[in-house]
């Protein structure tokens, strides 16, 4: 059914450094071995907030910002170590044992982890440097930054973990703290239940991670993902189970990374997780929570791309991260909430990353997460910086902000451009080099069956993708910075403190896509390619030039487009008219109609009848128990009674008198007298377990 | 039978557990509530011999800390704060309906287990062999870790909640609110008075 | 010794603590009649503990762990007893008949 690939094996590898050869990579040192601190240092924090943020001199801000300030460095530090000379550490000590499978706690410090490390120590920094002037005046603003903390620091213990238990502790604790901060406005309906929403999305999806990692786990004979690894790099004759199941493990691990990653069926929580405060969103959407689907799918990657394991998932991952790229990036054009918009763009993009693994291109993936991650943090703070101080989440009360608000309009005009992906910026480098593996995978993919054409169309919805995200990008500017200011509230330019946070963002999403320039630099490849397993991937040495010239031509043309709609000096209610197509808007506007479909289709049928069913449990069946013991009783005692009767022996007529007695308290059943129902089940045991003794 | 009195061990069992049947016994068919705590600390004090005698040295004194010390002494604050009779009082159990009733019950239970365990076991031998209490924290933080970390929120969850319980609220919310409103007032006309 | 005798006297202190169980009206008798039952489950665990010579002594470690348990539900229910005592200013058991609606 899925053997859509067929020669997956050819592709080529990474990096001279990552792959064959082990003994290339150093232990890093003192810098890996105390790596611990890590994840350590923001639990512990996320605590000592909660118990002496109160009595600091900036209410709890002062520790959570030291801490991040702390992940930033030491994070820069490994990533500048790991160039220099690749790292590849993992340590783990035995805290429990089930059956013969030790559950380890440790850390892993590779290219992979690094990334992330840096990834979520420097954006993070960033983001709550902001918050403290986005959240001054919250009445929970130490608790927000307790929890902002746990949230930063369960990331950082998932992208540590050596192995999946560890791995599920990371990821549930990002879940629950993503909980916490969706529904930090918990007094708003809407918060709350957005809230919920997320978990239990989350939740559905989580399923599949807990099977994925049993049934991988389990055929190995290990946790560790260095053992789940090398048994993949064995081959499928070395590890005739992990062969056998690795469909099905490599699958459900996807439907893991679905949920945390929002992809399609699962997308529905991220936009609605818009309703926590913005540096929320925005350390959500960029480097936490969202990439962790991404980043599992990287950590397993070899599993997806030996041959003999889960290759034909690769099938799966690729269809899914195409649709959801096309379909939620059509929905960011007709929100009018700006962080909306810039909600549904994090699915379009998180599409374009899954597309990327399931093509097969590791680096492309994960490079367009990392840069992803630094315009989009920027682009979320920005909109936060708008709603500061215009009072209003809708663009229709914004416009002509580029005025009052100059900082935030330089720095947002970046992160667009780099979303966009407009030359020279990071996304112009990373979405290059996606469609440039999209490209080329399409030749990997078998003809026979159908492959290359679905790899075909996912191409194409990738450059569309490309042409739309520059659209509503455009059209995001337009309507909030351009024009007249159509709001009530007084614009004004937002403190230092959370303007200086978009410039530190704005300068590494112009210049971070450097760091991956075909031809010229590998920089990035080389970061994440190294590490203790072999990953094979392909990554484009040179442009694609004719991928290159469709990308830009759509991204400049979506980009064109979009100003000429939604521009200014041309008021043209006409074209934006033309722009509502009939059927298709509502159908946008309504989502596709999938929350509907959730709710009606799944969550109403299931409550009414839940609610009912316990309803229905309480009124009969206990009632039916404790009735159905009292009768159970009197038969027994009659049977045995009947035996006593024929005299069978004297020796049964003590049980007849307790049967009698039973039979007697029969009478008194419904007193509602705790003992007596007590005495009742203390018989009826008695009776049942002495059956019991006598058969066997 | 008379090799089985031979045994000192024995001995000292049958001198442990006659005061410890006779404890349970009038524990729970005393009239006197206080008298009855007192006969459950013999019980308890017999388990605690019975575990030295079987070389569970470490389970012997947890149950006289614990039990004897702390669960003891909850009883009888129990006893007093709820102002059960202290004297001597009929009333402190069942009809006599209900307690054969319950006499055949228990007995029933009884000769069932034993039975149970005399067609099970018949006459297996066993042997003391005194445990270190090393070997048992060795296994209770490396094999038993994780029921220990269970245990612990268990402990923890009955904390909070006999807290939660037996708190008695604060003062009525109407009282409260009263008083508050009153010193927003007084502080309102002082700052009027000011201006 | 035999293992016998130690259930035997186990069952009997276990049937002793059902009996008070059933027939004591006041609440705090008929917990630390519960009391009793755990004593005798402890005697349980720890004559096959010995039996079972189980080298990481668990049956030791459960009864340590019945223990804990066991000043917990102590703990709860003298709680539960104190709010009942202070609601309706008794702690007879058989005065509870919420159960019969």
């Amino acid at each position: 059914m899925l053997q859509l690939l067929t020669n997956a094996n050819t592709l080529i590898l990474a990096t001279e450094e990552g792959g064959h050869a082990a003994e290339a990579l150093s232990d890093g040192g003192l810098l890996a071995s105390m790596a611990w601190l890590i994840p350590v240092v923001p639990m512990v924090a996320a605590f000592a907030i909660v118990f002496y943020g109160k009595r600091m001199p900036y209410k709890g801000w002062d520790i959570a910002i030291a801490v991040m300030g702390f992940e930033a460095l030491y994070g820069t530090a490994l990533l500048l170590a790991h160039i220099a000379s690749p790292i590849a550490h993992d340590f783990q000590v035995e805290i429990a044992r089930i059956g013969s499978m030790p559950i380890e706690w440790g850390w892993t410090v590779d290219g992979l982890s690094i990334m992330m490390y840096f990834l979520v120590g420097v954006v993070g920094f960033f983001v709550f440097l902001y918050a403290k002037g986005y959240m001054e005046g919250d009445i929970r603003f130490t608790w927000f930054f307790a929890s902002f903390t746990l949230f930063a620091g369960g990331m950082l213990v998932l992208v540590s973990a050596p192995n999946m238990i560890q791995l599920i502790v990371g990821w549930e604790l990002v879940g629950v703290s993503s909980w916490l901060l969706i529904g930090h406005y918990w007094e708003d309906h809407y918060a709350s239940s957005s809230a919920i929403k997320a978990m239990l999305v989350n939740k559905a999806a989580d399923v599949g991670l807990f099977v994925g990692a049993i049934i991988v786990s389990m055929s190995v004979g290990s946790f560790r993902f260095s053992d789940i690894l090398h048994a993949v790099e064995g081959g499928a004759a070395e590890a005739p189970l992990l062969a056998q199941f690795a469909f099905w493990g490599g699958l459900a691990l996807f439907i893991g990374a679905m949920g945390k990653s929002a992809q399609f069926p699962f997308h529905v929580w991220l936009p609605d997780a818009m309703a926590g405060p913005t540096p929320v969103s925005a350390l959500m959407h960029a480097a936490t929570m969202v990439t962790a689907g991404v980043y599992l799918v990287g950590r397993m990657f070899p599993l997806y791309l030996t041959d003999g394991f889960a290759t034909e998932v690769r099938a799966v991952i690729i269809i899914i991260g195409g649709l959801t790229l096309f379909l939620t990036g059509l929905i960011a054009l007709v929100q009018d909430d700006i962080k909306k918009v810039l909600a549904y763009s994090t699915l379009s993009q998180l599409g374009y990353m899954t597309a990327a693994m399931g093509a097969g291109a590791y680096t492309a993936g994960l490079f367009h997460l990392f840069t992803h991650a630094f315009f989009k943090a920027l682009l979320f703070l920005g909109a936060g910086s708008v709603i500061h101080s215009v009072h209003s989440n809708n663009m229709s009360d914004m416009g002509g902000l580029r005025k009052t608000m100059p900082w935030t309009y330089r720095t947002f005009l970046v992160g667009s451009l780099a979303l966009a992906g407009i030359p020279l910026f990071a996304g112009f480098f990373s979405k290059d080099e996606i469609l440039a593996s999209l490209n080329y995978a399409i030749g990997k993919f078998s003809t026979a069956d159908g492959g290359s054409s679905v790899a075909t169309i996912v191409l194409i919805l990738a450059i569309s993708g490309a042409f739309i995200t520059a659209f509503y990008m455009a059209r995001t500017v337009m309507l909030t910075f351009h024009g007249e200011y159509k709001g009530q509230a007084h614009p004004h330019e937002s403190p230092k403190i959370m303007w200086v946070p978009l410039v530190g963002l704005a300068v590494p999403s112009a210049v971070i896509g450097f760091m991956n320039w075909p031809g010229l630099t590998s920089t990035f490849t080389d970061v994440v390619g190294g590490r203790a397993v072999r990953v094979l991937d392909h990554h484009a040495t040179e442009f694609d030039y004719l991928m290159l010239s469709f990308g830009l031509t759509a991204a400049v043309a979506g980009g064109l487009i979009g100003m000429r709609i939604w521009g200014p000096d041309k008021e043209t209610q006409a074209a934006r008219d033309t722009f509502r197509i009939p059927l298709l808007y509502p159908l946008l506007e309504n989502k596709y109609y999938i929350d509907d479909l959730y709710m009606d289709g799944v969550i109403r049928p299931i409550r009414g009848p839940v609610a009912r069913a316990i309803n229905w449990t309480n009124g009969y069946v206990i009632d039916f128990v404790v009735n159905g013991a009292g009768l159970l009783a009197r038969s027994v005692g009659k049977v045995v009674y009947w035996f006593d009767q024929r005299g069978v022996d004297g020796a049964i007529h003590a049980s007849g008198a307790v049967t009698g007695a039973g039979g007697g308290m029969l009478r008194l059943l419904q007193t509602g007298k705790v003992q007596q129902y007590a005495i009742l089940i203390f018989a009826a045991t008695v009776i049942l377990v002495a059956g019991l003794v006598i058969w066997f | 039978m008379n090799d089985w009195l031979t045994q000192a061990e024995n001995w000292a069992f049958i001198l442990i557990a006659l005061p410890m049947v006779l404890g349970a016994w009038r524990s729970v068919t005393s009239r006197n509530v206080v008298h009855s705590v007192l006969f459950l600390v013999i019980t308890l004090a017999a388990s605690a011999a019975l575990f030295l005698l079987l070389g569970a040295e470490f389970v012997a004194w947890s149950v006289v800390l614990v039990y004897i010390g702390a669960v003891i002494v909850l009883f009888l604050f129990g006893i007093m704060i709820t102002r059960a009779p202290l004297g001597m009082e009929t009333e402190l159990s069942h009809s006599n309906q209900t307690k054969l009733g319950a006499a055949l019950v228990s007995g029933a239970l009884f000769a069932l287990i034993t039975v149970a365990v005399i067609t099970g076991f018949g006459e297996t031998e066993i042997v003391s062999n005194p445990t270190r209490t090393s070997e048992i924290g060795q296994s209770m933080f490396e094999r038993f870790v994780i029921p220990f970390e269970v245990v612990s929120v268990v402990l923890l969850a009955a904390l909070i909640g006999g807290i939660v319980l037996a708190r008695r609220d604060p003062a009525e919310p109407g009282d409260s609110s009263s008083s508050l409103g009153g010193a927003q007032s007084a502080h309102v006309t002082a700052e009027g008075g000011e201006a | 010794m035999i293992l016998g005798q130690f259930i035997i006297l186990g069952a009997a202190l276990f049937s002793l603590g059902v009996y008070g169980v059933l027939t004591r009206r006041n609440a705090v008798l008929v917990l630390l009649s519960v009391e009793l039952m755990l004593a005798a489950v402890n005697i349980n665990f720890v004559a096959f503990d010995t039996y079972a010579r189980d080298v990481t002594a668990g049956g030791q470690i459960f009864s340590l762990f019945v223990i804990a348990v066991g000043a917990a539900e102590v703990g709860i229910g003298l709680a539960i007893v104190l709010l009942i005592f202070r609601n309706r200013e008794s702690a007879n058991v058989d005065e509870l008949d919420l159960m019969k609606l």
